[in-house]
């Protein structure tokens, strides 16, 4: 069991409340994960800036002086915001690929949580409430965003093992059931080029939609070629940088509810996560109907 | 009129609250506000009390009923009325996964659409349903009565054993051994009385339905199939 949140904003005025909206949906969903908890939050982008989401085990260490020590490797600004056991550096665009070079020189023991223009990931082990409230999610705004509550089935309990999981610039994706083909499709992805940090299955099925879009298919399409080479338990949430998908896998078990009003589109694991919603009592409300690819895009 | 506040009163209070109504009581009309999703409410009732649920339900929503009418007066969750023993449990908007399962007696009645696996394993309870069901429904169900207005979707009544299925509209694919059957008199008039006790007499006549149930090719171990096992 594990529980997904998400919400998709069309009303720009609710965008400096994403943050708390979605922190208000992952604590409901605690007692579906409480093992550990993650967001991704898409929006606060400068222009031409991409944004480096990084994580330490040790981040007085690993985080001191990291902006100046980056600066000299690539000869750009480089900025940095700390957020516990996180950092997000700010790069200019045409930089990230060196930034993230450079990175791995400077500092091996840092993973890489997100790379793109808009996303940004925080994920912990421990309860959503603690999670939220190391990362301040709360006070983050922007455009969409993905939270998460994990139950592990298939991998261990660490922050790494935690959702969401980003394979793609902006791209990332979470998961509720278990994938019974992930290691065979893992060493496909290999083969093809793919990195994987963990041995956790849902990390494999957000290595495969990166895959797909590299091949240049859309997410609506990504998702459902998944449909035939996934095999196992989802409901898959899907952000990418303008949009926004779900898809369940044909025998649904694995629960899903959406609502959409003018001012956003939201997914809850259950009903729960979705009460404290504005207009929530005149959403249209559905459940998203198995083997259907759903998505929207700004 | 017993009205709870399920925000404020919290969801074990109103359970402990409706189990202690035991026999005969003078409370007999409960109603539940702001229910705002959460699981288990009024599951386990066992009195003649009728209950009104002003907003939707998380999980197991009147399961394991017995005597008491329950009114959802918004959506259900998965596992709504599972089990149900008597009474009857009415949902005025959609039913999530597994309405009304391994129900072994009373009625239940979706006024919306119900997801799949309606009536799974299914041992005597009625349900019907206005709107239309989903994949899987009545899966190894046993005995009682499925009354769908709408579409059914994939695999209905796989493994069936002798309920009664009445699908007004399509269905999308019969699960393995469910066939089409004759409706005899008998059934019109079963269909007569179970659309006017579940709300539905003034939308469908009898005489729209189909009826499907068992072939009756799986009751037994076919020799001749060993070879397959």
């Amino acid at each position: 069991m594990c529980g997904i949140v998400g919400l998709f904003l069309k009303d720009p005025k609710l965008e400096p409340q994403l943050g708390a909206m979605l922190t208000d949906m992952l604590i409901t969903m605690t007692d579906r994960g409480p093992d550990s908890a993650g967001i991704a939050i898409y929006g606060g982008g400068k222009d031409g800036l991409g944004k480096i989401t990084i994580q330490s085990a040790n981040p007085e260490k690993d985080f001191k002086n990291l902006d100046g020590d980056l600066h000299d490797a690539i000869g750009q600004p480089v900025t940095m915001l700390v957020k516990s056991t996180h950092a997000v550096l700010e790069v200019p665009l045409g930089q990230v690929e060196a930034a993230r070079s450079a990175l791995a020189q400077l500092r091996p023991a840092v993973k890489v949580m997100s790379v793109g223009d808009s996303i940004e990931i925080f994920k912990e082990v421990g309860l959503p409430k603690d999670v939220a409230a190391r990362f301040e999610v709360s006070k983050m705004k922007g455009t969409h965003g993905i939270g998460h509550t994990r139950m592990a089935t298939e991998s261990a309990v660490t922050t790494m093992g935690a959702h969401p999981f980003s394979t793609g610039m902006d791209q990332c994706l979470v998961h509720n059931g278990s994938l019974s083909n992930h290691n065979g499709l893992r060493r496909e992805l290999i083969r093809l080029g793919k990195t994987f940090e963990t041995q956790n299955d849902t990390e494999v099925a957000a290595a495969y939609v990166s895959q797909k879009l590299e091949e240049g298919q859309n997410l609506g399409q990504a998702l459902e070629s998944g449909l035939d080479d996934l095999d196992g338990f989802y409901t898959f949430v899907v952000g990418t940088h303008n949009g926004f998908g779900v898809v369940r896998d044909p025998i649904a078990c694995k629960p899903a509810v959406m609502a959409e009003t003018d001012q956003y589109v939201a997914f809850g694991s259950e009903y729960r996560a979705l009460v404290n919603l504005p207009g929530i009592e005149d959403a249209r409300v559905w459940e998203p109907e198995p083997a259907t690819v759903y998505f929207w895009e700004r | 009129m017993q009205s709870f506040d399920l925000g404020k009163e919290g969801l074990r209070a109103l359970n402990s609250a409706l189990h202690g109504l035991k026999g005969q009581t003078n409370m007999t009309d409960w109603e539940v506000i702001n229910p705002k999703g959460a699981h288990a409410i009024a599951a386990g009732v066992d009195a003649p009390v009728d209950i009104t649920v002003r907003g939707s339900t998380g999980y197991y929503c009147a399961g394991m009923n017995k005597q008491a009418t329950i009114r959802i007066k918004g959506s259900a969750g998965p596992g709504v009325a599972e089990n149900m023993m008597s009474g009857t449990v009415i949902i005025d908007g959609n039913a999530s996964q597994y309405a009304g399962a391994t129900g072994r007696g009373g009625l239940l009645v979706i006024k919306g659409n119900a997801s799949s696996r309606c009536g799974v394993s299914m041992k005597g309870i009625d349900i019907v349903v206005h709107g239309s069901i989903g994949h899987m429904s009545a899966f190894m169900a046993q005995s009682g009565n499925l009354v769908v207005l709408g579409d059914a979707g994939d695999a209905l009544g796989d493994s069936l054993y002798e309920a009664r299925l009445f699908v007004r509209g399509s269905v999308k694919s019969l699960g393995a051994d469910c066939i089409e059957k004759e409706m005899r008199p008998e059934h019109y008039a079963l269909l007569e009385d179970l659309l006017k006790r579940g709300e539905a007499d003034g939308k469908a006549k009898p005489e729209e339905f189909k009826r499907y149930g068992s072939a009756r090719k799986l009751y037994n171990f076919n020799i001749d199939n060993a070879a397959a096992y």
